[in-house]
C-alpha cells in the first residue's frame, strides 16, 4: 500500500504548468466577483426589505424586490463558478489533494453546508415574496447572510491554511498526525484574510450597484427609486472603503511576520536591510525599484510601526524560491491605489450626505462612481493576485511546490482553450441578464404609483 | 462498518440524492429539448416552474459528494480526477453552461439560452455517468494520471453507463413533473408527462438490462458483484422500485410514484457501491485509501452538524414546493408591517457619538493594540461598519421627497 501511495505523490513532468496556473487564476477571478454579491448582497436586499416594513414607503419594497431578482441570477451564476473551482482542484492539482485533502477539505465539508443553506433560503426568500407573510418572508432572508458569513469563513480558512500550513506534520512525504480543526481555524492568517474579504465584498457590491445607478442618475432618470437606490450602495461601499485601508494594514503586518519573502516581492525589496523605503511605482530590475518614487523608512514603519525595523529582502531565500516580483508588486500597488481612491470616493460621498441629507451636486462625482464600480473589481482581484502569486513558487507556503502538485495529464492547453471561450460566453450572458433585469418595467415590481415619481 | 467506510457511505448517499433530485433537473432539460418536436412552449415553461426554486440546492449535493471524497480519501481523489480530466472537464463546462443559460432563460425569453440549456442538460450525466463508468470498471489506476486520458471512460461500460443516467434522469423527470402538473392541476400536462414517464421508463429499463449485457462482456468484475450478493439484493430492489412506478403511473398515483422513482434510483447506485466494496480503486481499498482517524472524525462531525441545520432546511423548501405554496399567485401585500419608526433612526445625538466612538476606538486599537484588545478593535470597526449603515439609511432623506429630489 505504501508503494502505491508514494507513486500517487510522485511529481510529474507537467510541459504546462503555467497554463494550469493561469487556468486556476482565471476560474477564480471570474467567481470572486460573484463571491461579493453572495456575501454582501442579502444583507442589503433583507435591510431594504426590513425598511419597508418599518416605514411602508412601497419605495424600499420595490427596491428589494427587484435586487431580489438581480441576488438570485448572480447567485445562480456563482453556484456553477463555484462547482468548476472544486472541479478544478482535482483536474489540476491532483497530488496538493492526493497529499493534503485530509488536512484542509474538512474546510470545504463544512463551506459545503453553507451552500446549501443559502441555496435554499435564497429560494424561500425569492419564491416567498407575497406568498410568505411578510415576517417570515424577512426572516428567510436571514439564514442567507447568516450562510454568507459562515461560508467565507470556512473558504477562508483553506486559504490561511495554504498561507500559513500548519496541524500537521510530514513523514516520508506522506501527511501523519493531522488535526484538521487546528489547521484551518487556529490560523493567524484566517482571521486578517476572512475580515479583508468580508469588507471587500461590501465594497464591490456597494459600488458596482451604484455604478449602474450612478449612470441612470446622469442620464436623468432622477426618480425616487433611483436615488433610494444610489444613497444605500453609496453609503454601503463608503463606510466599507475606508475602514478597508485599516484592515488591509493589519494584513500587510501579518504577511512581513509569517511570510517575509511575499512582503519583500510586493514592495521590491531586494536587500534585506534597516529602515527599508517604500516604492510607489515603478518596475523591478535587479534588486531593487527603478523609476519609483521613494519614500524612506516608510516600509519598515508600515509594515512593522518602527522607521529603523530590519526588513528581510528576497535576498534571504534562494532565487528559486522567491515569486514573480513585478507580478505580485504591480497587483499590489493596484490594490492599494484603487483602495485609496475607494476610501476617497467614499469619503466625499459620505460628507455630502452626512451635513447635507442630499446627493452631490456635480455630474463629476457620479461619473467618478461610474468608475469605481469596475475599478473596485480590479482592486479585488489584484488583491488576490498579491496574495495567491505571491505565495509562489508554492501551493502550501513552504512546504509543496506549485509544480509537485500539478496534474500529469495531457491536453491542459486545450481545456484551457475552452473554458476562456466559456467564460466569455458566461460574462456575455451574465450582461444580457442584468439588462434584462434592469429593463423590466418598474411597475412589475410595484402596486403603489408612488415610486417612479 | 469501520469508521473509515463511513464517508464511502455518504458520499454513495449524496450520489444517490444527487442523481434522484438534480437528475430530475437535467431530465427536464431533456424534455424541454424534445418539446420543439412535441408539448411545445407549454412543456418549457412547465419544466421551468418546477425547477425554480430547488435546483440550486439539489446541485449542491454534487459539491458535497465532492468534498466528503477530497477530505476523507484524498489519494483516490486525485487518482481519479487526474486520470479522468476529460469526462470531468466536460461535466464541469456542462455545467456552466447549464446553470448560466438557466439564470438567462429565467430572466427572459432566448431561443438560444434554452438551445445551451438542454444541451448542457444531456452533456453533463453523459460525462458524469462516464467517469463512474470508468471508475466501476477499474480503469482508473491509483495514482497521479496514471490511467488513459481517453480509453478509461470512453469504452463500453463507460458509454453505457452515460446513457442510462441521461435516460434515468429523463424517466425521474417526467415522473416528478407528471406529479407537479396534478399539483397546479392541469390535466393536459399531467397527460403529457404521464406518457413521457412510461416511455422513458420502458427505455430505461431496457438500457439497464443492456448495460448489465455490456457490463458482462466489458466489465466481468463489476458484472459479478452486481450479480451475486449485497450488489444483486440492490439491483432486484431497483428493478423492483422501477416496475412498480410504472404501475403507479398507470394508475395515476404520481406522489407515490414520484418516490418509488427516488427509490429505484438511490437502489442502483446502492448496488454500484456494494458490487465494488472494499476496493475503491484497483488494488487500493476503502480503508487503505482513508484519512487519518482525527480527520474522519472531524469530518463526520462536521456533517452531522451540518446536516442537523440541512435536513430541516430541505424538509422546509421541500415542503413548500410540493405544498403547493410557490404556485400560489402572489398575494396582495397586505398589513403586517412592523411598528413604524420614527422619524428618522438615531435621531437624538447619542446613538452617533456612539458611532464616531466605534470608529475613533476601533481604528487606535487595531493600529496600536496587541491581543485580545486588538480584536475588540477589528469588531468595533466592523460595528461601526453596520451601525454607521443603519444610522445613514434609515431616515426620510434617503428616499427623498416625491418628486426629483
Amino acid at each position: 500500500m505504501t508503494a502505491l501511495l508514494a507513486a500517487a505523490l510522485a511529481p510529474v513532468d507537467q510541459e504546462y504548468l503555467f497554463e494550469a496556473r493561469q487556468m486556476q487564476a482565471l476560474s477564480f477571478a471570474v467567481h470572486i466577483p460573484l463571491v461579493c454579491f453572495g456575501i454582501a448582497f442579502p444583507a442589503i436586499v433583507v435591510f431594504v426589505e426590513w425598511l419597508h416594513l418599518r416605514t411602508g414607503d412601497p419605495v424600499y419594497r420595490t427596491l428589494a424586490r427587484r435586487w431580489s431578482k438581480v441576488m438570485l441570477a448572480l447567485f445562480a451564476v456563482g453556484v456553477v463558478t463555484g462547482t468548476i473551482l472544486s472541479f478544478e482542484l482535482g483536474l489540476l492539482w491532483p497530488s496538493f489533494m492526493a497529499t493534503f485533502g485530509e488536512v484542509f477539505g474538512l474546510g470545504f465539508a463544512l463551506e459545503g453546508f453553507s451552500f446549501f443553506v443559502e441555496a435554499i433560503f435564497i429560494a424561500i426568500y425569492v419564491y416567498g415574496w407575497d406568498r410568505l407573510p411578510p415576517r417570515l418572508h424577512l426572516l428567510s432572508g436571514v439564514p442567507v447572510v447568516i450562510a454568507g458569513i459562515t461560508g467565507s469563513l470556512t473558504v477562508i480558512s483553506v486559504n490561511a491554511w495554504m498561507n500559513a500550513p500548519s496541524g500537521f506534520e510530514l513523514r516520508a512525504g506522506r501527511v501523519a498526525g493531522v488535526e484538521p480543526w487546528t489547521a484551518l481555524f487556529a490560523n493567524d492568517f484566517l482571521w486578517h484574510e476572512l475580515v479583508h474579504m468580508y469588507l471587500a465584498g461590501y465594497v464591490v457590491m456597494g459600488f458596482l450597484l451604484a455604478a449602474a445607478y450612478a449612470v441612470a442618475w446622469l442620464r436623468g432618470r432622477r426618480t425616487r427609486y433611483v436615488r433610494t437606490a444610489l444613497v444605500v450602495s453609496l453609503t454601503v461601499a463608503s463606510l466599507a472603503a475606508p475602514v478597508q485601508l485599516v484592515v488591509g494594514d493589519w494584513a500587510a503586518r501579518t504577511v512581513a511576520e509569517s511570510q517575509p519573502t511575499k512582503l519583500a516581492a510586493l514592495e521590491g525589496l531586494g536587500a534585506t536591510r534597516e529602515g527599508a523605503p517604500l516604492h510607489l511605482l515603478g518596475w523591478y530590475v535587479d534588486g531593487e525599484v527603478a523609476y519609483g518614487v521613494e519614500l524612506p523608512r516608510m516600509l519598515s514603519l508600515l509594515a512593522y510601526h518602527d522607521p529603523g525595523a530590519r526588513v528581510r529582502g528576497l535576498d534571504a531565500v534562494p532565487v528559486e524560491d522567491r515569486p514573480p516580483v513585478n507580478v505580485v508588486r504591480v497587483a499590489f500597488q493596484t490594490m492599494v491605489g484603487i483602495g485609496i481612491l475607494l476610501a476617497a470616493i467614499g469619503a466625499v460621498w459620505l460628507v455630502v450626505w452626512v451635513r447635507k441629507h442630499r446627493l452631490p451636486d456635480s455630474p463629476w462625482f457620479f461619473r467618478a462612481v461610474v468608475a469605481a464600480g469596475p475599478l473596485s473589481v480590479v482592486a479585488l482581484v489584484a488583491g488576490w493576485v498579491t496574495t495567491e502569486v505571491g505565495r509562489q513558487p508554492f501551493v502550501v507556503y513552504g512546504i509543496m511546490r506549485t509544480e509537485e502538485a500539478v496534474t500529469g495529464a495531457d491536453g491542459i492547453v486545450l481545456g484551457y482553450g475552452v473554458l476562456v471561450a466559456v467564460y466569455a460566453g458566461l460574462a456575455a450572458a451574465t450582461g444580457w441578464i442584468l439588462l434584462r433585469l434592469s429593463r423590466a418595467p418598474l411597475e412589475d415590481d410595484e402596486e403603489a404609483g408612488d415610486v417612479a415619481g | 462498518m469501520s469508521l473509515a467506510e463511513i464517508p464511502a457511505v455518504l458520499i454513495l448517499a449524496g450520489l444517490a440524492a444527487y442523481l434522484a433530485l438534480a437528475g430530475a433537473d437535467f431530465g427536464a432539460g431533456f424534455w424541454d429539448l424534445t418539446s420543439y418536436v412535441s408539448g411545445g412552449a407549454k412543456v418549457r415553461e412547465h419544466t421551468k416552474r418546477a425547477m425554480a426554486p430547488v435546483w440550486e440546492a439539489n446541485h449542491v449535493w454534487l459539491v458535497f459528494v465532492l468534498v466528503v471524497c477530497w477530505t476523507a480519501y484524498p489519494t483516490a481523489f486525485g487518482s481519479i480526477f487526474s486520470t479522468l480530466a476529460a469526462p470531468l472537464l466536460l461535466a464541469a463546462i456542462g455545467i456552466i453552461l447549464r446553470g448560466t443559460s438557466y439564470a438567462a432563460r429565467s430572466a427572459g425569453h432566448s431561443p438560444a439560452a434554452s438551445a445551451v440549456f438542454s444541451l448542457s442538460s444531456i452533456a453533463t450525466p453523459l460525462a458524469l455517468g462516464a467517469a463512474i463508468g470508468a471508475i466501476a470498471s477499474g480503469r482508473v489506476p491509483v495514482g497521479n494520471a496514471q490511467g488513459d486520458l481517453v480509453a478509461s471512460w470512453l469504452n463500453p461500460t463507460g458509454v453505457v453507463i452515460g446513457v442510462l443516467a441521461v435516460a434515468t434522469s429523463a424517466y425521474v423527470a417526467a415522473v416528478y413533473l407528471a406529479g407537479d402538473a396534478e399539483r397546479i392541476e392541469s390535466p393536459e400536462l399531467v397527460r403529457a408527462f404521464r406518457a413521457r414517464a412510461l416511455g422513458a421508463g420502458v427505455v430505461a429499463g431496457f438500457l439497464a438490462v443492456a448495460g448489465i449485457v455490456v457490463v458482462g462482456l466489458d466489465a466481468p468484475a463489476l458484472f459479478d458483484g452486481l450479480t451475486r450478493g449485497p450488489g444483486l439484493a440492490a439491483v432486484v430492489v431497483s428493478a423492483l422500485c422501477g416496475v412498480g412506478t410504472l404501475a403507479l403511473l398507470w394508475r395515476a398515483r404520481y406522489e407515490s410514484a414520484r418516490f418509488s422513482a427516488a427509490v429505484a434510483v438511490a437502489a442502483i447506485v446502492a448496488g454500484w457501491g456494494l458490487a465494488q466494496a472494499p476496493e475503491l480503486l484497483p488494488g487500493l481499498t476503502v480503508d487503505e485509501a482513508a484519512a487519518g482517524r482525527d480527520t474522519l472524525v472531524a469530518l463526520l462531525v462536521g456533517v452531522a452538524a451540518g446536516f442537523a441545520v440541512l435536513i430541516p432546511s430541505l424538509v422546509l423548501l421541500f415542503g413548500l414546493v410540493l405544498g403547493g405554496r410557490f404556485d400560489q399567485p402572489p398575494a396582495p401585500p397586505g398589513p403586517g408591517g412592523l411598528r413604524p419608526i420614527g422619524p428618522r433612526l438615531g435621531h437624538g445625538r447619542g446613538p452617533r457619538i456612539a458611532v464616531v466612538g466605534l470608529l475613533v476606538v476601533g481604528t487606535a486599537l487595531m493600529l496600536l493594540a496587541d491581543g485580545p484588545l486588538f480584536t475588540i478593535g477589528v469588531l468595533s470597526l466592523l460595528a461601526f461598519v453596520a451601525a454607521a449603515f443603519a444610522l445613514l439609511v434609515s431616515g426620510d432623506a434617503v428616499a427623498g421627497s416625491h418628486g426629483p429630489r
